[in-house]
């Protein structure tokens, strides 16, 4: 007996099958992107932040080998016999092929039994979404911002400047090295302290030659120099100073803030809005993705401006007329007072119908090209209009031409192109 | 009388222990001889990886190992996850999983259907002592993964894919049935593996040679020779060893294909006899330990629970069906033996001369060790258990307009019924009968596999696309003719 092995293998690892899912997932990536790509348009605009399921044709994933198909002469031995006597015929049913037991029936849940259904994670679900996009100008952002620095501590040094003298360290320092030069000493002084004491008390020998009082003159003496030794021992010294150390490290990018610029006028409807929000989503997503925290700016307009929140931003009404430069100088003044570009990452997407003043078009463009667009990494603009494109289109069309890499527009007209043209917006350019 | 192990549901470390020590002193008692055990303790999550690699421990990466493992937690997630106790590895120590989930007397019955009974018929049965080296396979699982993993590195990962994706197409043609072949061991393969990179392109070389030598251009007689002058079944043998534009690495990956293919072969002949074997001993020594007073009645009542389960067998008209339980076949056919050797009838006597009335033991034992599936239905399966499964073979001739009853479990008809159950398992007539027929060494290069058809069965509509596979292999053109009683009935050619 006792030939048996028995093994714990729970903490070893699980997920052994990782990379064959892994694998699985790039194989099968087709499929996988258009369900996802379909899932956007799809979901309603909250819940985007989750995995899917991904159903694939069987006859894709197939593992061809050779089999027998159909017909022929066969036969096949079964269980459960009950009223059946040899010679006896059944039947085929009309139409069928003859071999239908068990083959193609339903499952419970509704799901064909020629699909091959699974569930991607939300990680999965995001890489997916974002496959082949970037961020416009990521990478002149980062390069730039090796300019910004934070100082962080780093220990100790026993150089610096008085102002970054540490006292609680300095002095900790200082006892410990009065203890190290003086406790032996001190001891010493004790033990005399004591026999003083004792040769005091103790009755005086008669023999001159042991007199007391010199044996108590010369333990004096003895005491005396020790303590002027230790008091010799310096309160604080040069080498106890300790001056904290900082050091300078780049601060990466990792925050950005984006402004969700949106016409509110009459003549946008709540079913423009809504493509607008998913445009906006979108953003959000894929922004998360890469910076660690994010602002986000909801600026409302119409003939004025408004900073609001999100709720107010997408569902409150407004009428009258459009000026879409309002928007663009609060949003001006925003960065000026809150998101420093040094600092910041600021990316912006503005909706619109396309209506503006025909006045307020050329304004725009100035304001853009001159005042926004340097501090911008990305301005993305999308007219929701199934309509002829008017003065503003053309006027951003002329940004479009002299600033190509950070300014980007497109028209959607209706939400199954969201996400082809937020695609396209971000789409990874050649180098 | 002995105390019971234990009285809890909860398992420990020292309880599997001794319930192992007692299993084994049972086992010891009806004389199985097993390989020592691993049993090892997983995870549910780590049952899910085990299914998902055909039970292979270490396996290289593929991802139709992902498709099956994303298959396999969908279901499990859904609760409808099989038996846990499914997976014991054919190697020498023998490796049984027991999930943590498991109740005590589950553990008990894992070990004793995976540790006992599967692990003595992997050393028993002649099919796995003749294709399977118990000892050698982990390493050479090993051995495979890292040679693939090598290949992705330096040929890229889609391309090693497309070889075993076109190998694992024609994996079931990847064995000599008729050849003993020669057992895989990593070491031997590691350092032949060297030698054959040097000599397998200057043979491949030879073969397709151009220059016609003088004798073989003589006449048209000598013209129609073949090559390979007798057919091969072997597929992937044949194209490893011929294929004229496979790179060396490629052939090594052929290679690992077949070898693994052979692994399981026997598997695939012998899941009745394996899973009724293994069946019959747990439910044989864990009788033994009630009798012996070493466990309770609850714990005879959960597991008696369990194995009923395993050897439920639906009628043919149940929405459960899908097709006969090879559990139940097994264990009834292996119960019946002991029956028939212990109390026999009339019948008996009539049906089985040899064995009725003669030792149990010896004669399961010789059942599980010189048989496969066809074979051993064909021999041991009596007219009781084909009564008590009320057995019925149906004929369905695409030329008739209904189906015809042939057989029954009555007088007349058991004999038929019995040959024909025992065809069932037959691998060449459950696989279409597909050989290698002819190179053109001369000419086009293209190479002529023949199927041979029974009963006039045709190809399934898969026939096209492994024979894109094939192409991908053997580089040149690829011809499936279909022959029904030597008249080609159908064609296909890729490209």
């Amino acid at each position: 007996m006792g030939m048996t092995h028995i093994v714990d293998r729970r903490l070893n690892g699980k997920n052994k099958s990782a990379v064959n899912r892994e694998r699985f997932l790039r194989r099968y990536r087709h499929h996988i992107k258009k369900a996802v790509s379909e899932a956007v348009h799809n979901r309603s605009i909250t819940d985007i932040e989750r995995g899917e399921r991904v159903t694939i044709p069987t006859r894709d994933i197939q593992e061809p080998v050779f089999h027998h198909g159909q017909g022929g002469r066969r036969e096949a031995v079964h269980p459960g016999n009950r009223e059946w006597v040899a010679g006896d015929t059944i039947a085929k049913p009309p139409g069928g092929s003859g071999q239908g037991s068990g083959q193609g029936r339903a499952s419970p849940d509704g799901e064909g039994m020629d699909e091959f259904a699974f569930q991607i994670t939300q990680e999965e679900f995001l890489d997916f979404l974002f496959d082949d996009l970037e961020l416009p100008n990521l990478a002149r952002k980062k390069l730039k911002d090796t300019e910004a620095f934070n100082y962080v501590r780093a220990g100790f040094t026993s150089q610096g400047v008085p102002a970054k003298l540490d006292v609680v360290r300095s002095l900790r320092g200082a006892h410990a090295r009065r203890l190290g030069l003086g406790g032996a000493r001190k001891r010493k002084i004790r033990e005399l302290q004591k026999q003083l004491e004792a040769l005091k008390a103790a009755p005086g020998d008669l023999d001159p030659a042991f007199s007391h009082d010199d044996q108590i003159k010369a333990l004096e003496d003895e005491i005396a120099r020790l303590q002027a030794n230790v008091k010799r021992i310096p309160f604080i010294d040069e080498i106890d100073l300790r001056y904290r150390q900082h050091q300078k490290q780049p601060k990466p990018a990792t925050s950005a803030v984006m402004f969700c610029l949106m016409d509110v006028s009459g003549s946008m409807t709540q079913a423009h809005k809504d493509i607008a929000k998913r445009f906006f989503i979108l953003l959000y997503l894929f922004l998360k993705k890469n910076y660690k925290k994010i602002d986000v700016v909801f600026i409302r307009h119409h003939t004025s401006a408004k900073e609001v929140d999100e709720e107010e931003f997408f569902y409150s009404r407004e009428t009258g007329g459009t000026i879409v430069s309002s928007a663009l100088k609060l949003m001006h003044r925003i960065i000026e007072s809150r998101y420093s570009p040094d600092e910041w990452n600021i990316y912006a997407a503005q909706a619109s119908d396309g209506d503006n003043w025909n006045d307020d078009s050329p304004v725009c463009s100035k304001l853009l090209a001159d005042s926004l667009l340097p501090l911008v990494q990305y301005y993305a603009y999308v007219e929701i209009t199934p309509n002829d494109h008017q003065m503003l289109w053309h006027e951003y069309e002329k940004i479009q031409e002299s600033s190509p890499h950070s300014f980007a527009m497109q028209q959607i007209a209706d939400p199954g192109e969201i996400y082809p043209v937020f695609r396209q917006l971000f789409e990874r350019k050649a180098a | 009388m002995n105390t019971p192990v234990s009285t809890g549901s909860e398992w420990t470390f020292e309880l599997i222990r001794q319930y192992d020590d007692e299993i084994a002193k049972c086992a010891a008692e009806f004389g199985l001889d097993t390989y020592p055990n691993q049993v090892e303790v997983i995870s549910a999550e780590q049952m899910m990886d085990a299914y998902s690699s055909v039970g292979m421990p270490v396996g290289y990466h593929h991802w139709s190992f992902g498709k099956q493992f994303l298959q396999t937690s969908k279901g499990y997630e859904r609760g409808q996850m099989g038996l846990a106790y499914e997976i014991v590895i054919n190697s020498n120590p023998c490796i049984a999983y027991l999930m943590e989930e498991n109740t005590l007397p589950m553990q008990a019955l894992v070990i004793a259907h995976a540790s006992y009974g599967h692990n003595s018929f992997f050393k028993g049965n002649y099919l796995f002592r003749t294709w399977t080296d118990a000892s050698a396979i982990i390493d050479y699982l090993v051995f495979a993964r890292n040679y693939v993993a090598e290949c992705e590195e330096r040929y890229g990962v889609t391309e090693v894919e497309e070889i075993l994706d076109s190998c694992h197409a024609l994996m079931n043609y990847g064995v000599d049935r008729y050849k003993r072949p020669a057992p895989i061991s990593a070491t031997e393969e590691a350092r032949r593996q060297k030698e054959r990179e040097e000599y397998q392109q200057r043979r491949i070389n030879d073969l397709w040679r151009t220059i016609p030598t003088p004798e073989e251009d003589e006449g048209p007689v000598k013209r129609t020779h073949r090559y390979p002058s007798e057919p091969q079944e072997n597929l992937l043998y044949f194209i490893e060893k011929n294929a004229p534009l496979l790179e060396t690495w490629q052939r090594e990956l052929v290679r690992i294909v077949r070898k693994l293919g052979q692994y399981f072969y026997p598997q695939r002949q012998t899941q009745v006899m394996n899973e009724g074997w293994a069946t019959f001993w747990h439910y044989t020594l864990l009788h033994r330990m009630y009798e012996k007073g070493l466990v309770t009645d609850g714990f005879m009542l959960e597991f008696l629970q369990s194995h009923t389960a395993v050897v439920y067998q639906p009628p043919f008209d149940s929405p459960w069906y899908s097709g006969i339980n090879p559990y139940t076949l097994g264990f009834s056919i292996f119960t019946d033996l002991r029956r028939i050797c212990e109390n026999p009838t009339e019948e008996d006597r009539e049906w089985f001369p040899d064995i009725a009335g003669q030792d149990w033991l010896e004669t399961v034992h010789f059942a599980m060790r010189n048989f496969k599936d066809e074979s051993f239905i064909q021999q041991f399966l009596s007219p009781k258990v084909m009564r008590d499964l009320k057995l019925f073979a149906i004929e369905n001739d695409d030329l008739d307009d209904h189906y015809t009853v042939t057989a029954i479990h009555d007088d007349p008809g058991y004999r038929t019924l019995r040959e024909k159950l025992a065809r069932q398992y037959n691998l060449s007539y459950r696989e279409p009968n597909i050989q290698v027929w002819n190179v053109d060494v001369r000419g086009d290069r293209s190479l002529t596999l023949r199927h041979i058809t029974v009963d006039r069965v045709p190809l399934g509509p898969e026939t096209e696309e492994v024979l894109r596979h094939a192409h991908r292999l053997w580089g040149f053109e690829v011809h499936l003719e279909s022959l029904d009683e030597g008249a080609v009935m159908e064609t296909y050619h890729c490209p």
